[in-house]
């Protein structure tokens, strides 16, 4: 069910208390992926599945993020974000 | 028959009674279970508000598991209960304002119904059932494989109180060319386009008698992040289609084409048994439903360090989808011999039965500790997990090393 975008906003905020806590490894090439990522989830998505997935992996997750979930990452910053995984988080 | 309050409070101080005996207990209450994978940062214990501390999986959405030694009991308490979503904007419902909508296609009167209504014009009725995840356990899959690192705790055994999903449909109408109920709940997506978490039960299991609209859980309102005030209960299928927050169930005479029934929760075809779900097969796949046969250790952590040299109980559960437990054997030589272990009160077929054994180690050392359950429809464990792609299903016999000084 689709929830009214103010009430959405409220509920972000109440959720996402300690999120910020989490640090992606990185310099500053993380902040792209921190902002695309943490649009839709927390970051420790990404950390939890460290070594996991191999380059080839993450691109696949982040192409699912854009073409199912939605995410409007264009295209420039997509292979930002895979390459970014890949190195810090691949396995 | 025991008043369920008093009976809820008892089973749930059985864990404290149960202590004096217990393992757990004496290397601390809170004890966590190993993490699934030493690359996560460390296992973080966390309140959501109004729950208590539970391992934090990921903070937005919520997923949250149980820490083991909560299951050394027969039922959950709501506050340990594990939290899993998979969108990240959910509205806290108020009971007042929420409405209950039966449509589709295959529906003769479309209602709408209140949560009095609900509690009013249908028969309350009351099952022990145990919700599992279909992830559970995915930490443990060796090669791993992405998703949510669910170690052993996102599961637990409660008391549902509501109304049959039947009853209600009933009452609507189901046309002649019904094939499946789907099922929405109040949570969302961020992004418009971000599919909405839609799930389908085939007609057959939407009309079981045990499939419920549940609107208590173990003796109170259900918890915000377990569902209130609503939330659907499947007995003997997998936690993917307990719905929470639900807000709208159609009788459709097409299949679901949800990303979430069409893409997710899907396992190969024919490598497990049982658990059809005709109108959502495909000649490769078909989605996950039933829950294997299956257990846990409760009372011992890998690694751990018997303080007693003489005796001690090694207790868990044993759960399957829903022709119960037969019985359950334990190993203390990594499987070489196994020992039938007694069997503790049964609550229903579908709830997880606990069972123990008294284990009388004859030299110090370290023992190989194992369980391994098998159904009343002769089902048993493996000892390797089925390999599939997202994980599911992770019901292999498991193994603890416990040190004997």
């Amino acid at each position: 069910m689709r929830t009214p975008f103010l009430l959405l906003c409220f509920i972000s905020a109440a959720t996402a208390a300690g999120e910020s806590q989490i640090a992606l490894k990185g310099g500053q090439e993380k902040d792209k992926a921190a902002a695309q990522c943490a649009m839709c989830h927390s970051l420790d998505y990404i950390t939890m599945n460290a070594t996991v997935l191999d380059e080839a992996g993450w691109e696949r997750t982040v192409d699912k993020m854009i073409n199912v979930m939605g995410a409007p990452i264009n295209g420039e910053d997509r292979q930002a974000i895979i390459d970014y995984l890949a190195r810090n988080y691949g396995k | 028959m025991v008043d369920r309050r008093n009976f809820i409070r008892k089973a749930a101080s059985g864990l404290a009674a149960l202590g004096g005996l217990s393992l757990l207990q004496r290397s601390g209450p809170a004890a966590e279970p190993i993490a699934p994978d030493r690359d996560e940062p460390a296992t973080l214990l966390d309140a959501l508000p109004g729950k208590n501390a539970l391992i934090r999986k990921s903070h937005r959405p919520p997923n949250y598991e149980t820490p083991v030694g909560y299951f050394d009991a027969p039922f959950t308490p709501n506050g340990r209960f594990f939290v899993r979503y998979h969108h990240a904007s959910i509205p806290e419902v108020k009971a007042n304002e929420w409405r209950l909508r039966i449509g589709g296609n295959a529906v003769r009167t479309p209602l709408e119904l209140t949560l009095d209504q609900l509690r009013r014009d249908f028969k309350a009725v009351e099952i022990a059932a145990l919700c599992v995840c279909s992830g559970n356990r995915r930490g443990f899959f060796q090669p791993r494989v992405p998703g949510v690192q669910w170690g052993s705790g996102a599961m637990g055994n409660a008391l549902w109180r509501g109304i049959r999903l039947r009853d209600v449909l009933v009452w609507a109408g189901i046309g002649e060319t019904a094939l499946e109920v789907s099922l929405d709940g109040a949570d969302s997506g961020v992004l418009e386009k971000t599919p909405d978490f839609i799930k389908s039960l085939p007609l057959a299991k939407a009309l079981d008698e045990n499939t419920l609209i549940a609107l208590e859980m173990n003796g109170e309102p259900l918890p915000h992040w377990n569902g209130f005030p609503a939330r659907l209960v499947v007995p003997g299928w997998t936690a993917t289609y307990w719905i929470k927050h639900l807000t709208a169930v159609s009788v459709t005479s097409t299949p679901c084409d949800s990303y979430w029934m069409r893409t997710a929760y899907r396992i190969p075809k024919d490598r497990f048994a049982g658990g059809q779900f005709l109108s959502q097969e495909t000649e490769a796949n078909m989605p996950v439903t039933e829950i294997l046969v299956n257990s846990l250790i409760t009372n011992l952590l890998e690694g751990q360090t018997s303080p007693d040299n003489k005796s001690l109980e090694i207790r868990g559960v044993a759960w399957d989808g829903g022709s119960g437990i037969a019985r359950v054997e334990i190993s203390t030589d990594g499987g070489t011999r196994w020992h039938p272990a007694t069997l503790e009160q049964d609550y229903g077929r579908f709830s997880w039965r606990q069972w123990r054994y008294a284990f009388h180690p004859d030299r110090a050392g370290t023992y190989q500790v194992m369980a391994r359950a098998t159904s009343r429809s002769g089902a048993s464990q493996p000892f390797e997990p089925i390999a599939n792609p997202s994980g599911y299903h992770h019901n292999a016999v498991q193994q603890i090393a416990l040190r004997v000084a």
